[in-house]
């Protein structure tokens, strides 16, 4: 199951590079739960999910993962001030209406944040635009009429309201498909990891 | 105490969920009785081979709270010193009480620890009690529809009901069976509020609007709308079958149900006892126990770092939303108990 994870979300991969065995993790977002799952398995973390749709509520009920049903945009109010070493928001971020109070309730409830993205200015989704339709991809398989995507950004983007909100990114893995990016990240770059905290 | 069991022990022992009944409830969860077709056990639905409690992975336990009136020793038992029923002689009953019993029952069958226990309603936080009690007892608590404790208008609503009761001439200060008389008018007033409150605005407003019992209004006090006619309906059928003194010390043992009493009315406290996995259900129509109570449940599990999930059910039903099948309700009880029963050697 971890091998097909993670060739299917590489991003996973690379968030669980960075939690280390035992951290307490709350993954916002969390689908059918494949993230919290494959952590436990490879890093015996303690986790909850929160997911809103009923389908995903049984998966992660299914897949033995703690899951909370709830609506992320109405805030994470059951959740304490600094009770997570990392909240996750696993491409999830860009479907979220406030988004930026989100961001602020990740360095509430977690000491880090962990979110990725697909990256809007990745050159494939520039091209598309540039003959004049949106990007249709893996990462971003939707049409321009079903996406839940409202708040999509590029790594610049990211970058500066991270700079702007007094947020100090801890370490970014930029990639595309399983391939990890170093030359021209927000150029080259299909999705995109960051790690980050409360600026001191 | 009364009880009744379904599906077969294993060896080990390891595979008993017990089913806390909520007010009304008793003993007898599901199927139905060789003699009596008709009689379906209250969760007949949920409860069975094949169903999400299953029977056939299952050891299932249905009783009759202590105080009840469903054959478990309650007031309308012989008081065997007086050689009279108990009536008002029966003592106040505590959800802890009922937990104790309950315990000195898994003794008698000779489980020590449950798979499950699962409750909804008053049932849900019996289950929630026995995890504070006895929290090596059970691995699995399933609490739906259920509270930490009773907020003021939960309160209110039980005393309004008690007070019909109370003052129904024919109650007799708890001893009416000496008098030949039931205080059924008291109990039928009692039933019919809590109908009302068991349901939702829009489920009533769908079952009934304002549909007329005759085709014109007859300006008077008898039955007009179909609503009316539903609540007396059931009024009559609680007050034929249900003792009076047990909704009384049942309602009561609610209201003063608080984990937190003893931890300075924190519940974060009171919770770190508690060892269980649990799963936490609420209706999103449910007004009685609503989804902000299921909530103050889960928080003190978060705080304390036990494994809890939390479906939040989308329903038109009220709170007998719990009762009623609803399918992504029913998966997530199915999947759930999956993974219990996995644990007990089902695959």
């Amino acid at each position: 199951m971890s091998n097909r994870l993670t060739t299917d979300r590489p991003d996973f991969a690379a968030i669980a590079a960075w939690i280390p065995p035992g951290a307490s993790v709350l993954d916002l977002g969390c689908g059918d739960g494949s993230l919290l799952r494959f952590l436990q398995e490879t890093r015996q973390i303690r986790g909850y999910g929160v997911e809103i749709r009923d389908l995903d509520i049984v998966a992660c009920i299914a897949n033995g993962v703690n899951v909370i049903q709830n609506d992320l945009d109405a805030g994470l109010s059951d959740f304490e001030d600094n009770s997570f070493d990392f909240v996750i928001v696993s491409q999830t971020l860009q479907a979220t209406r406030h988004t930026e109070a989100l961001i602020q309730e990740i360095l509430r409830v977690g000491r880090q944040g962990i979110v990725s993205f697909p990256n809007f200015a990745y050159w494939k989704n520039r091209l598309n635009v540039l003959f004049g339709n949106m990007p249709v991809s893996s990462e971003l398989p939707y049409q321009w009429f079903d996406t839940p995507n409202v708040h999509l950004c590029t790594l610049n983007d990211f970058e500066s309201f991270c700079q702007d909100h007094h947020i100090a990114v801890l370490e970014r893995h930029v990639m595309t498909g399983t391939k990890r990016v170093t030359v021209l990240p927000n150029l080259l770059g299909s999705t995109a990891v960051y790690r980050f905290q409360r600026a001191v | 105490m009364m009880y009744e069991t379904y599906g077969t022990l294993n060896a080990d022992k390891s595979n008993a969920i017990l089913i806390c009944h909520a007010l009304s409830g008793h003993h007898h969860v599901a199927g139905k009785y060789a003699d009596q077709p008709k009689n379906t056990g209250w969760w007949d639905n949920m409860v069975g081979a094949g169903k999400p409690i299953d029977t056939d992975k299952f050891f299932v336990i249905g009783f009759n709270n202590l105080g009840g009136c469903h054959g478990s020793t309650g007031p309308v038992s012989l008081n065997p010193e007086t050689g009279r029923q108990y009536g008002s002689d029966f003592p106040l009953i505590t959800v802890q009480d009922w937990v104790e019993s309950q315990a000195r029952l898994a003794d008698r069958l000779g489980i020590q620890q449950f798979a499950a226990i699962i409750g909804g309603s008053l049932g849900g936080m019996q289950a929630l009690q026995w995890s504070l009690a006895y929290p090596e007892r059970m691995r699995h608590v399933l609490a739906i529809a259920a509270a930490p404790r009773l907020t003021a208008q939960n309160i209110a609503f039980n005393d309004v009901a008690r007070n019909a009761i109370l003052t129904d001439p024919d109650f007799h200060g708890g001893n009416f069976y000496q008098h030949g008389v039931v205080p059924t008018r008291g109990l039928r007033l009692a039933r019919m509020l809590g109908h009302i409150t068991y349901l939702s605005d829009d489920a009533m407003a769908d079952k009934f609007g304002r549909l007329l019992r005759n085709a014109e209004f007859q300006y008077n006090y008898e039955i007009e709308f179909e609503i009316e006619s539903y609540l007396r309906y059931q009024g009559d059928k609680f007050a034929a079958y249900f003792d009076a003194n047990t909704y009384l010390l049942m309602t009561k043992a609610l209201d003063y149900f608080d984990p937190a009493h003893d931890f300075d009315g924190d519940l974060n406290k009171s919770f770190a006892r508690a060892k269980a996995n649990f799963l936490v259900i609420s209706f999103t129509t449910d007004w009685r126990f609503s989804p902000e109570r299921s909530r103050e449940i889960i928080r003190p599990l978060l705080h304390n770092h036990r494994n809890v999930s939390y479906a939040e059910i989308t329903s038109a039903q009220g709170h007998d939303s719990f009762l009623m099948e609803n399918a992504h309700y029913f998966a997530v009880m199915r999947n759930y108990l999956d993974n219990v029963a996995k644990e007990c050697g089902h695959e």
